[in-house]
């Protein structure tokens, strides 16, 4: 079976020792194909920040398997060295805010990862100016993050997610500070780049009014997950 | 790679600017400290080269002229004057004290020097403006620093003095400028007493059965005088022949004339390590109070600058920067702000240097000095902040 995009099997995660630990992921299965869009929802405490967080290799896994790209990077333990390059290469992060770096322009915001990965400015500024171009924000390219709406700020933000072409990208309640419309075209554009780069998409929501678009779901519960059939509404 | 540290520098500019002069004008004050210190240290040395003299002869076992007080006849230069090595011997007195000019007064300090001997040891190697002192009594040259002009009319004590001659940078070992009268006057000046005080004197030894005896015509006389005059001066300054060394001169005058001789270094040992050891140490608390005072502000700015950036910080950690992009990001604008600083320290300190009364000395070894201090004070700043940057959890960028 293909592994591209990204498949966690029986990942858990303990938080603590002996009688004060917490088990916050149970056991979490959850494969997502290249181009696909898949939503993670589940209440407060459920464990999706805990799964975003050891899928994002900011946290250690207690158990489980990971599988990016064809390539096991956690089996017990992390099959990678440095994982401060697998997330800078490997994953993409679109987050509830934006969190632009605000003494950079647009630009340089969406250049700033291929440039920290060693390709030449120039280089990583037309890639960047590509992807602005792709999410229709070409004309604030130059403008600092203050001077943009909130919606170009995401749409920065998701450049900002895809521009090393990861195999998966990782979005955290990525259109809770917005309206129904700016969040439907943000759902719409993480869809259409998932499907121009072959980008696997998880996106952690509460949003009611997102949840309809996902031809997929997993709903966690007590750190299991379980897998359902979406709506899949909209971006066929 | 983009400079970050530029760029929120560039974002933030005034905060680094208005910081940066901040922390300038405290540099500054450092860089005066310091140009103080020196000042001090040129003006002992200008007071010794100003004098000419190669020995200073003075009372046995003082100190004197400059450190302590000293006395010594006015009549022995002429013994010194025929010891071997000797090229030229004069007396010299020393007395600082307040000069008036109509209603207003300024401290100076008051050198009498033989008159009718220009070039002699003591005397004003050079004039800008005037001529030297050739009569014997009520003329003067003045420093330009006590803001006397030529022809102007000065009080030292009862006497007054016109001013004939202006010198530049003759300054005393505590910067006060010098005001030169013949040494006759300056022997009086020395001991002037009030007219009161003098009648009482003179009373009181006509009252003096040991002074006023019946059958001793003139001697009541001739102690009154010797009262009221005073045949003392502070030093006699000797500029030696060529062919002679200081040791060879100083010694048989030790040894013949009971006085102490002290030669140049030794002199200048006396000045900068006694007269003005105090004033170093303290100037020396100063700086090191300051320096501290400047790392404290640097590191608490620093500090606040990056804890306003946690959220970015965790960011850049989260999308693979590493932790040395990050440090050289915090270190880099800790530079940034003693840069800015010293650079608004040394203009201020530049233009400010001639309005203090004191000479501050600004050497460029010192400001060489001062900004390596001023670096290394801002990387030991920034270590805080540092460590909580590198501290900074990525996940906190997900929440």
């Amino acid at each position: 079976m293909s592994t591209r995009g990204i498949r966690i099997e029986h990942l858990s995660k303990r938080f603590g020792q002996g009688d004060t630990a917490v088990l916050a992921l149970k056991d979490v299965n959850l494969q997502v194909a290249p181009g696909e869009v898949v939503g993670l929802i589940g209440p407060s405490g459920s464990g999706k920040s805990t799964l975003l967080k050891c899928l994002g290799a900011v946290i250690d896994p207690t158990a489980g398997r990971m599988v990016l790209d064809d390539a096991v990077i956690y089996d017990g333990g992390w099959k990678v060295r440095d994982l401060r390059a697998l997330r800078r290469d490997k994953i993409g992060f679109v987050f509830q805010a934006p969190y632009l770096i605000p003494f950079l322009d647009a630009t340089d915001n969406v250049a700033l990862l291929p440039m920290l990965a060693g390709v030449p400015n120039d280089e990583a500024r037309r890639r960047a100016l590509e992807l602005l171009t792709a999410l229709d924000v070409q004309h604030r390219a130059q403008a600092m993050p203050a001077q943009l709406s909130g919606g170009e700020q995401q749409r920065v933000a998701i450049a900002r997610g895809l521009v090393n072409q990861p195999p998966v990208i990782l979005a955290d309640e990525p259109t809770a500070p917005l309206d129904s419309q700016r969040a439907m075209a943000v759902i719409r554009i993480l869809n259409d780049m998932a499907r121009r780069f072959e980008t696997a998409v998880i996106v952690v929501t509460h949003d009611e009014k997102i949840i309809p678009t996902f031809k997929r779901i997993y709903h966690i519960r007590d750190g299991v997950t379980q897998e359902e059939a979406g709506e899949g509404r909209g971006f066929d | 790679m983009i400079s970050l540290a530029g760029r929120d520098i560039l974002h933030a500019w005034g905060k680094f600017v208005f910081t940066g002069v901040g922390l300038g004008l405290l540099i500054g004050v450092t860089l005066t400290m310091a140009g103080l210190y020196r000042g001090m240290v040129d003006d002992a040395r200008v007071l010794l080269d100003s004098s000419g003299a190669d020995l200073w002869v003075v009372q046995k076992d003082t100190l004197g002229p400059y450190a302590e007080s000293s006395s010594v006849p006015d009549d022995l230069w002429r013994g010194i004057r025929t010891m071997p090595g000797v090229a030229q011997a004069a007396n010299v007195t020393y007395l600082t004290t307040q000069v008036g000019k109509g209603s207003q007064d300024v401290r100076a300090m008051v050198v009498g020097i033989s008159a009718g001997e220009p070039g002699a040891p003591g005397w004003p190697p050079q004039l800008v403006a005037g001529r030297q002192i050739t009569r014997g009594h009520y003329e003067a040259v003045a420093d330009l620093a006590t803001g006397f002009r030529l022809g102007d009319v000065l009080r030292i004590r009862r006497n007054h003095y016109t001013v004939v001659g202006l010198t530049r940078r003759m300054v005393s070992s505590s910067g006060d400028p010098m005001v030169f009268i013949p040494l006759k006057d300056a022997q009086e000046a020395q001991f002037l007493k009030d007219n009161d005080a003098i009648l009482m004197q003179r009373r009181r030894t006509e009252a003096n059965p040991a002074f006023n005896r019946p059958a001793v015509p003139g001697l009541l006389e001739a102690v009154i005088a010797s009262q009221a005059g005073n045949a003392y001066v502070n030093a006699v300054l000797v500029r030696i022949r060529p062919e002679a060394t200081p040791q060879e001169v100083a010694e048989p005058i030790r040894r013949w004339k009971r006085l102490t001789v002290y030669d140049r270094e030794q002199m200048e040992g006396i000045l900068v390590g006694k007269l003005i050891a105090t004033s170093a140490k303290q100037i020396g608390v100063f700086l090191v109070i300051l320096a501290c005072v400047s790392a404290a502000i640097v590191a608490f700015i620093i500090y606040t600058l990056t804890m306003d950036k946690i959220r970015e910080i965790a960011v850049l950690k989260l999308i693979g920067t590493r932790n040395r992009t990050i440090a050289a990001m915090i270190l880099q604008q800790s530079l940034v702000l003693g840069v800015i600083g010293f650079v608004v320290g040394k203009i201020s300190v530049t233009f400010a240097a001639p309005l203090f009364p004191k000479y501050v000395l600004l050497v460029p070894i010192d400001s060489v000095l001062g900004f390596f201090a001023v670096l290394a004070i801002c990387v030991l700043a920034s270590v805080v902040a540092i460590r909580i940057a590198l501290r900074v959890d990525p996940a906190q960028a997900i929440g």
